[in-house]
Order: C-alpha cells, then structure tokens, then sequence
C-alpha cells in the first residue's frame, strides 16, 4: 500500500495522536499512521486491526489484548513485538481507535 | 516535523529529551486479593509503553513459587472491610465467621469466579502474560533464602535479586509497594 503522509494533516487528533473520529478511518490513514510509528505493515498487523476495528463497530470498545491473543491465536510476545511502545495503545492508534481506557 | 505526525509518534515538545517512564513495583503479600493490584498495574504499564519490574518479597514470592503460586488464598480474618459483595455487599463477615474451616476455599473461589468474569486471568496465567508482556519478575534473595528456596524453585522467566541490586535496576523508575 502507498503510503500518503499527507493524508494525515487534513484530519483531526487528539493531545495524545489518537484519531478523533473513528469513523474516518481507512486502511490508507491505518498504513500512514503505522508509517509515522516506523511500523512495518504485515498480514498479522491487518489481522489485528480488522479486528480491533470490528470489535469496535459491534461493541462500542476496543478489544483486550487478551481477547486478541485468545481470538486470533497471536502470542503475547509477538503482539508486544508487533505494536512496539505498548500493544494496547499503539495498535488502537493505528486502527484509528480511542485510547483504550480497560485494565486488561 | 509537523505538529501532526509529532501528535501521532506521542512526542509533545514538553516530553522530548526525558528519559522513558519506568515503573518498579514492590509485591510484599501472598493473599489472592494482594496478587491481583501489582499484576494489573503492571500489565497496564507494559500496555502503555512503560518498562515495569516486580520485586517480589516475603510472602510476595509466593506468587512467583512454583510450588505456591497456584494456591493463592484470600485472607478471610482481619479484614474489616471483607464482604458478601457483589452477592450481598451488606454482609459484613466478621472475623469469628471467618475462621471456621473452608471459609477461605469458599471465599477464594467465589471472588476467582467473579474476577473471571472480568476476563481476567487467574494468577499463574497472569504472571506468565505480564512476563511474556515484558515486565522483569525478581525474587527477594533473603526472602528466598529465609523460606529455603533455591533460583529453581522460582517460576519461570523469574530470578533471584538481591535489595541493592533491585536499588540499581529501578534508578529513576516510580515505585510502587504493594
């Protein structure tokens, strides 16, 4: 995917760069902001995403890591390698999401 | 860089150029109800980015024992906020109720029930995913030493570390007793 820095300059964030309006999110401004984290886009990051993203839409709430891990057969390890600088935070940051507000 | 992409790396112009936050908890209690705080907050640091290490200690290594950390108990005396809740939050238990035999086993597994409807672990799973999270786990040495315990008796991804040692690895961190 291409990667369109420039994408990101129209839209709004919050203090802490997390996306103000989830609904503006698309896989482009997913594969921008991953580039600004100096993440490195695979079929596992997209696997996580798509489902953060769809968790989102039905439940109004993130998923926990934990539920990530158990539903995607991901271990803690790699999803904490994947999302360097904190899992939780980082992979809501590129899937356009809230900052994640559980304990778990 | 713009004001945008600095947002979005987490970078603020008042944060730039400090030293990454640390935090270094101190686990000093065996109790189920005691295990959970450390776990939780330092799972919450690694979630968000924070470098977290436990030092466990006194009846805190139990949680990191391997003999021990799957029988982890509430206390059911003492206490004198210890209740029925969420079943009936009225019902004080008061400590006479609470020494007769199986109070603790009942208590115990009601509130592991109610904590895994929380979606949250219980405690050896838990140690194992704030492990593999990233948090470092420290045994105390002279609590080990006291209760005759070797480096192999810990858990694994555990080690031995002695107080001064911990004083070393936590400079600058905020710490945290529990």
């Amino acid at each position: 995917m291409t990667v369109n820095l420039s994408l990101l300059e129209t839209l709004d964030f919050d203090d802490d760069g997390f996306l103000a309006d989830a609904n503006a999110w698309n896989k482009e401004i997913g594969a921008a902001i991953a580039s600004v984290l100096e993440i490195d886009l695979t079929e596992d990051h997209w696997k996580v995403i798509d489902f953060a993203r769809k968790e989102y839409t039905e439940n109004d709430d993130a998923p926990t890591l934990r539920r990530i891990t158990r539903t995607l057969n991901i271990t803690t390890k790699d999803l904490y390698a994947m999302f360097p600088g904190g899992a939780a935070k980082i992979a809501a940051k590129v899937a356009g999401l809230p900052k994640p507000t559980g304990c778990i | 860089m713009s004001d945008v992409l600095s947002k979005i790396k987490g970078q603020s112009s008042s944060s730039s150029g400090e030293k990454p936050r640390k935090l270094a908890i101190i686990a000093s209690k065996g109790s189920l109800d005691m295990a959970y705080p450390p776990l939780i907050l330092a799972n919450a640091a690694r979630m968000s980015g924070i470098e977290c290490d436990i030092f466990f200690t006194f009846w805190g290594l139990d949680l990191v024992s391997k003999k021990k950390i799957g029988k982890v108990n509430i206390s059911t005396v003492g206490n004198p906020a210890f209740s029925m809740a969420p079943y009936a939050p009225w019902f004080k238990i008061p400590t006479w109720l609470g020494i007769i035999p199986g109070m603790s086993k009942v208590a115990t597994w009601m509130m592991g029930r109610e904590i895994a409807k929380l979606d949250f672990p219980p405690i050896p799973e838990f140690m194992e995913l704030v492990a593999d999270a990233g948090v470092k786990l420290y045994g105390c040495l002279m609590s080990m030493d006291m209760m005759g315990l070797e480096e192999e008796d810990l858990i694994d991804g555990a080690t031995a570390l002695g107080a001064m040692e911990f004083m070393e690895l936590t400079e600058g961190a905020q710490v945290l007793f529990v």
